[in-house]
């Protein structure tokens, strides 16, 4: 059986799988829709919110830019974790007590104002949308590969899937396609992850295989890396090379954003206890925490593979040769990959040989003049195909690679499945039924519900054709703006006395300062060549715009402290509220709005 | 709810054990993961250094840990200040 059968047959299989669970729970009332009527467990609503948060960005991007990259990318595996830290002890029991369905119920009901509510569905929207742009990426890259077409042509065609199935059912069938979701996406991880271990370091287990030995020269695997990138011109893997203060920044944004996302905040509304949001957000990390401390190892351990592949006679020796990349079974990935426009070689210097190296490095300069190389010829590596192509780079067995594709597509589908459904219901719930129209029928509703889920997937899909960066880098966008508008709204909510003015002026500051910083750098509504500034050369120090949403955050509060002070404090009632949210008795069950 | 002296004493009682939570928090991420690494990076772990290690595997370990302790000392606070749902 050829690749692309086994590739068909394991996509096409979770697919069903995951369309019969759908069926098998499907919706029926308006509140079923959103909350799964409340009856799920810690555990298993732990297994559902690591499906639903681990997107395109965490399972195909991110260790592609930290085996691009090394140690500075590590903010990615310490920002999309810690970020639970904050969720579990600042927002998750304090929500659930209060006991309604969505975030802005919240903040309209805290801040006893509707304006406050508006602005915060529409922050919601912004930071929901940007962060589909980034997994319409990831669909794209996955589908491109596996049905062998053109990413555009992939991305078209995910879109149809995304939004088909996001349409079929709400919550409930959300919450149990998405258990099966994560055993797949996370199986799909492991597998080749530890496959390469053993390859590599004889140890089963990657995170212990990162720190062991590279069996075939007795080094330790990180040294040896380190040892290989420095004779290619690289920075060393392990070592800080970039900006210490935009690190630190950048880790603080995907923290706080990591508790300001609509779509994991949801999922604390649907414990059926406030003991058990605790615990809930804890078992969400369990589970995310067997991804990320894999990824680390998949980065390094692809680099060094890669690396392998491109110098088979180590890196002193000659470069691989063309006829080797198209005849010899083990390059045959090069080819496939080439075929999405994501990978690319070209022999400058018309040597027949393809020489891998950094050619803006000094030590590298005296060694390409004597040996005639005219420049990089590995001329484009996408970080986003790394962890599908590394089963196919490490030369594991054809169902593998089936597999990982479908893992690929499970994290991308129920991340935008759980956006698009935040986004929905902040449309027909929030603005429609909360604003615009009260009267609405739950027939008028639904269908609100789902006209504007097809709205923002074909903005997503637009934008996700010249995507603002990235996978990862774009999901990091969407974590600036949830953190520069919703975290803090919500904190100040649970832990001041922050008045309805203040909440409003702190989240318009926020989300405006953050959105206008990122347009800078990335182009006017992320349209390509729009920007005034890069994020190589940013606008305010070393500041990169991914990182702007800590900057973010503490506008937003500071805002928020100096207009509330100046103005009415809160009325009487809502100092109850504010009372009643911190103390766990009297729960129960939430009413319906 | 229960009367106000107690629940104001839950309420400190919860906030200072989120303060100490959110120290630890930041000392194994921002500090031995990014800041504090250089201090640190005598200490080799597989090839590199204790920091390295802290940024990409410690940090996520000691926040799962964060998470479990604060759940379990929390529920035996809600007791002990009668405020649990019983």
């Amino acid at each position: 059986m050829d690749q692309f059968t086994i590739n068909l047959l394991f996509v096409g299989g979770s697919f069903a799988l995951y369309i019969g669970i759908a069926i098998w729970a499907r919706a029926g009332s308006t509140s079923e829709f959103y909350a799964a009527g409340r009856g799920v467990h810690p555990v298993t609503n732990g297994m559902a919110t690591a499906a639903d948060w681990m997107s395109a960005a965490s399972f195909i991007s991110m260790a592609g830019l930290i085996a691009f990259t090394g140690y500075d990318n590590s903010t990615f595996l310490m920002g999309w974790t810690g970020g639970y830290v904050l969720l579990a002890l600042l927002l998750a029991p304090y929500l659930r007590k209060f006991g309604k369905y969505t975030v802005s119920e919240f903040i309209g009901d805290r801040y006893y104002s509707q304006t406050a509510r508006i602005v915060a569905v529409v922050c919601l929207i912004i930071a929901s949308v940007t962060y589909v742009i980034g997994q319409m990426t990831g669909v794209g890259v996955a589908f491109g590969r596996f049905l062998e077409v053109s990413n555009t042509t992939g991305l078209l065609i995910g879109a149809a899937v995304v939004f088909a199935y996001a349409v079929f059912g709400g919550m409930k069938g959300v919450t149990y396609t998405q258990v099966a979701q994560y055993v797949v996406l996370i199986t799909a991880y492991t597998i080749p992850a530890v496959f390469i271990s053993l390859q590599l370091t004889g140890n089963p287990v990657p995170a212990l295989g990162l720190f062991g030995d590279h069996v075939a020269s007795g080094e330790p695997l990180l040294a040896k890396l380190d040892g290989l990138l420095v004779e290619l011109g690289f920075n060393e893997y392990t070592t800080h090379n970039g900006d210490t203060f935009n690190m630190v920044l950048f880790t603080l944004s995907l923290m706080i954003g990591t508790a300001g996302l609509p779509h994991v905040i949801m999922r604390f509304f649907t414990v059926p206890k406030v003991s058990d949001a605790r615990w809930s957000a804890g078992w969400a990390l369990v589970f995310i925490a067997l991804l990320y401390l894999t990824a680390p190892a998949v980065g390094a351990m692809a680099r060094l593979n890669i690396t392998d592949m491109m110098w088979p006679n180590g890196t002193a020796g000659e470069a691989v040769s063309i006829e080797t990349i198209e005849n010899d079974p083990k390059y045959d990935w090069m080819q496939t990959w080439q075929k999405t426009g994501l990978l690319g070689w070209e022999d400058k210097n018309g040597d027949g040989k393809i020489q891998y190296y950094n050619d803006k490095a000094e030590s590298l300069q005296a060694r390409a003049e004597e040996n005639g190389w005219k420049g990089n010829e590995l001329t484009n590596f996408n970080r986003d195909i790394l962890v599908l192509a590394n089963p196919e780079i490490a030369n594991l067995p054809g169902w593998v690679i089936g597999l990982v594709a479908a893992g690929g597509l499970a994290a991308a589908l129920s991340t935008a499945a759980g956006l698009l459904l935040a986004i929905s219901s902040a449309v027909s719930h929030d603005l429609v039924k909360g604003w615009l129209n009260p009267t609405i029928s739950e027939k008028g509703e639904l269908m609100w519900a789902r006209v504007s889920m097809a709205v923002a997937i074909a903005v997503a899909t637009y934008l996700g054709l010249n995507p603002p960066g990235f996978a990862a880098q774009t999901v990091a966008l969407a974590f600036g703006l949830a953190a520069a508008s919703i975290f803090p709204a919500l904190m100040m909510g649970i832990f001041t006395k922050v008045n309805s003015r203040g909440a409003v002026a702190g989240m318009i500051a926020g989300i405006s300062v953050t959105l206008i910083y990122i347009f800078l750098h990335k182009g006017w509504l992320f349209i390509p060549d729009t920007n005034s500034f890069t994020d190589a050369a940013p606008l305010l120090g070393t500041i990169k715009s991914t990182s702007f949403g800590a900057v973010g955050a503490l506008v937003n509060f500071a805002v928020a402290y100096f207009v509330s002070k100046s103005s009415a404090p809160i009325p009487a009632d809502i100092e109850k509220l504010v009372e009643s949210v911190r103390v766990p008795r009297g729960a129960g069950t939430a009413q319906a709005h | 709810m229960s009367d106000n002296s107690s629940s104001n004493a839950y309420w400190s009682a919860n906030l200072r054990l989120i303060v100490i939570s959110l120290i630890i928090w930041a000392l194994v991420s921002f500090g031995l993961g990014i800041l504090l690494r250089p201090l640190v990076s005598g200490i080799a772990v597989g090839g590199t250094d204790l920091g390295f290690w802290f940024a990409q595997q410690g940090s996520i370990l000691v926040f799962l840990g964060i998470i479990f302790f604060y759940a379990w000392r929390m529920n035996s606070l809600d007791r002990e200040h009668g405020v649990d749902e019983e």
